[in-house]
């Protein structure tokens, strides 16, 4: 089987192209969420929307200018950022559909590659929910993980594209690995907000731009409860392959112990969430040390530990 | 005594219980992927306790090594299990008392729900309670009488959702029984077999190279069934990287083995041979070069023996191909003229001065550096020893001596100072199977499979009341809508949006709508 080289390098092309649109979008974002003026009518009413017991709206100092050019700038550059997010998304999509042609299987058979697709999924799942919760300026905290990583992705972590081995030679690479990929990319978005979440609650003083934290909590929840049940099917194509592939369904290897204990901190997440007491900053923390779960998987794991999975590309 | 036992069984089965202990369960798996562990590389967790002194062993008192085995480990996973039945058990009676359940009665004042809606409409309660009925199908629905002529109706659906967690939580417990069984029955046996016709039977755990029975098997009786391995072909591409490995395979079992029948299959990483009940695996491959000693004698002994890769990449392998001198009764006398060849093996050499390495993986131009080792191997010693190495000890108390250092390519040889030749004469290849049973895998399965589908099912669904009350006023029928979800607000705003907007426009024409709304 030939490696095009010609697609390959395009391929590459539209990855860097990705990245630098995704750096341009945060840039408009970051104008946004410095200098927006928030419509707080769409904002209380989306509260409402949501079932907020409590109004958790923090009082932001008045804004000293009223509506101005300066706002209006802010939401125009907002929605600009929305568009080059998508572009750079498209990008992106091009440099993985590329990858795949020019290799002839799935586009995620190592870690650059696999990282590549996480990160995709983590900005198609923004723009999506974009679609359902008015949090727009909240895009640079998401793409500025998704710009980490696919910098690490491409510098650090860059396989020229090649064939892969015979034990990822099998239908389970195209199925397992992307639903991994789709549960692991999704969780990044509510583990971000989950950050911010636990800002706004512990530290009001400083986030006084961010939207109010039920709807933050929303968010979380809502990606996450979509995440899970893909990444628990990830989980479980995986061990189908394993006793395909290795002869054992599940065997505690590195990669899959971690997997393991990532899944169990999303359901103590899911469960907090239906316990007294446990709701709000401490659902949220769970979240975020789910998501810690999952990148130490991918990076530690694959990094330094030596399992069966240190195939990836490495 | 009861009430200390009664306390003991609410606080197990507490939800807050469960979510410790899931913490736990998360905290105590970790160790195991950051430590060697037993179970995956014995050699590995020698290496680790030489290394950390009183520390280490104190990790291996802790069972830290054999984490997944651990009283610890299995104590917050017993615990777990308990808590599961534990909060199982009353939310499965009152879910079944709930599938006869009516939708609870419409609650006195809607307008203190987190949503809820008032609006004037000139339609009379009757026709009101008619809209909803037609809007609410699919609910379920319980229409009242209440006081001064007002009518209400209590609507509920979502009930899935508790059946999705009942059906998840069940299918956790039946996967965790299901591990369990196969704990018990299930062995993993490994054996490297050449690649030139030989064969491997099923029939005990003496056949084996390595072998790990489950709890409840003592290896006398194993599903009996027989392989012989052809070939094995192994492709790679121009940069060294494999592309496929491929053993060809005969087998019988079952009726077979009586009528003697082998049938053909390709055996390659990702495809397994299912037969008998268990499944034959393709782990690894590596060579086995072929040695003929010519004693002064004039009497020859050849011997084929594994060596084991050293370098995954380009299979330089080592080993050790022994040899006892031919017609020696004597053990004494024996032991001084044991042989042993020991030395690198290269599938495609390449020579640094004489220093051997291996350029590639497959085949190309192979070639040995071997030295030639004679005197007492220590076979007698009582103790076991690797048959990829001699026995260090025996050289270093000087009774095994090197007799000769040298590289040879396919056919040619060497001679001791005692006029012995040793020749190589080639190399096949071998391919290491394993053998894995395991009458649950199946349970296993389908059980997880149940885990999405419940999932799913429950985090999808929303478990949501809403009501409906109409009562006679003075401008016409004061509309009142409530809604409330059960679980998680999460989204169900948009959709008691909907059903208010729909009831209303079906009502009464937009223009006259009299709205009173007062959202908060």
């Amino acid at each position: 089987m030939g490696i095009d080289q010609t697609l390959s390098s395009y391929s590459d092309w539209c990855y860097g192209i990705a990245v630098g649109a995704y750096v341009v979008a945060m840039l408009c974002y970051l104008y946004e969420q410095a200098f927006g003026y928030r419509d707080r009518t769409a904002a209380r009413r989306e509260l409402v929307g949501v079932g907020a017991s409590g109004d958790t709206l923090v009082d932001e100092p008045p804004a000293e200018e009223p509506p101005s050019r300066r706002a209006g700038r802010a939401a125009r550059l907002g929605k600009m950022a929305v568009a080059i997010t998508t572009f750079g998304a498209l990008l992106h999509v091009s440099s993985l559909a590329l990858r795949a042609l020019a290799t002839s299987r799935a586009p995620w058979g190592n870690m650059y590659e696999f990282g590549a697709t996480l990160c995709l999924v983590a900005v198609l799942t923004w723009l999506v929910v974009l679609r359902k919760f008015p949090v727009r300026h909240l895009g640079v905290w998401v793409l500025l993980p998704v710009i980490a990583l696919m910098f690490l992705g491409g510098v650090v972590l860059y396989t020229t594209a090649a064939p892969v081995q015979p034990a990822l030679q099998s239908y389970w690479l195209v199925i397992h690995v992307f639903a991994i990929a789709l549960g692991s990319g999704m969780v990044l978005v509510p583990g971000v907000v989950s950050v911010l979440y636990l800002l706004k609650v512990r530290k009001p003083e400083w986030a006084g731009r961010l939207p109010a934290a039920d709807m933050l909590d929303q968010v979380a929840y809502r990606t996450t409860v979509f995440a899970f049940p893909i990444y628990t099917a990830g989980v479980i194509f995986g061990a189908i392959w394993a006793e395909q592939s290795w002869g054992r369904f599940w065997g505690w290897d590195p990669k899959e112990t971690v997997a393991f204990v990532a899944w169990v901190v999303y359901a103590a997440y899911l469960h907090s969430r239906a316990t007294a007491g446990w709701r709000g900053g401490r659902a949220a923390a769970i979240n975020i040390v789910g998501f810690a779960a999952m990148i130490f998987n991918l990076f530690f794991i694959n990094l330094v530990t030596a399992g069966l999975h240190s195939y990836a590309g490495v | 005594m009861i009430a200390l036992l009664r306390n003991t069984w609410r606080g197990l089965t507490s939800m807050r219980t469960a979510l410790v202990l899931l913490f736990l369960l998360a905290v105590a798996a970790l160790p195991g992927a950051l430590l060697p562990q037993r179970s995956l590389n014995s050699t590995k967790v020698d290496e680790y306790i030489a290394a950390h002194g009183w520390w280490g062993e104190l990790l291996g008192r802790l069972e830290f090594y054999n984490v997944y085995g651990s009283v610890w480990f299995s104590a917050v996973y017993l615990l777990l299990f308990i808590s599961l039945v534990g909060c199982l058990l009353p939310r499965t009676l009152e879910y079944a008392k709930s599938l006869r359940a009516r939708p609870v009665l419409t609650p006195r004042n809607l307008s203190r729900l987190p949503h809820h809606h008032e609006a004037t409409v000139a339609a009379t309660p009757a026709q009101v309670m008619a809209t909803a009925r037609k809007r609410l199908k699919g609910w379920r629905i319980e229409e009242r009488e209440e006081e001064d002529g007002a009518r209400s109706v209590s609507a509920e659906r979502g009930y899935l959702r508790e059946t999705g967690n009942l059906i998840f939580h069940f299918a956790m417990l039946g996967l965790i029984v299901s591990l369990a069984v196969g704990k018990m029955f299930n062995y993993e046996g490994q054996v490297i077999v050449l690649a030139n016709g030989s064969q491997f039977c099923n029939v005990g755990t003496l056949g084996y190279d390595s072998f790990r029975p489950g709890l409840r098997v003592d290896g006398t009786d194993l599903n009996p069934f027989c392989v012989k391995v052809d070939d094995f072909r192994p492709n790679y591409l121009p940069t060294g990287q494999a592309d496929y490995f491929r053993a060809d395979l005969e087998y019988q079992s079952g009726a077979d083995l009586e009528s003697n029948t082998w049938r053909p299959y390709q055996l390659e990483v990702n495809s397994p041979l299912r037969t008998a009940g268990d499944r034959v695996y393709l782990l690894s491959h590596g060579y086995a070069p072929t040695f003929t000693v010519t004693f002064p004698d004039g009497k020859t002994r050849t011997h084929t023996t594994q060596w084991r890769p050293v370098n995954q990449l380009t299979y330089l392998s080592e080993g050790a191909t022994k040899f006892d001198p031919p017609g020696v009764t004597d053990p004494a006398e024996r032991r001084k003229r044991q042989l042993a060849i020991t030395g690198l093996f290269a599938p495609t050499a390449v020579l640094n001065g004489k220093l051997l390495d291996s350029g590639f993986p497959d085949l190309r131009d192979p070639a040995v550096a071997i030295d030639v080792m004679k005197g007492d191997l220590g076979n007698d010693s009582g103790r076991g020893q690797s048959i990829y190495e001699v026995s260090q000890e025996m050289v270093d108390n000087g009774r095994l001596k090197r007799v000769a250092r040298e590289n040879l390519r396919p056919g040619e040889d060497l001679t001791l100072e005692d006029g012995t030749t040793v020749r190589f004469d080639g190399v096949q290849r071998w391919v290491y199977l394993q053998v894995s049973h395991d009458p649950a895998q199946g349970w296993v399965l389908g059980f997880a499979v149940l885990v999405v589908f419940g999932l799913g099912t429950s985090l999808v669904i929303k478990r949501r009341r809403l009501w409906v009350r109409a009562t006679p006023g003075e401008n016409g029928t004061v509309l009142l809508l409530g809604g409330l979800a059960r679980t998680d607000q999460a989204g169900y705003g948009e959709e008691f949006g909907r059903v208010t907007e729909d009831l209303l426009a079906e009502l009464t024409p937009a223009s006259e709508r009299v709205q009173a709304n007062k959202e908060s």
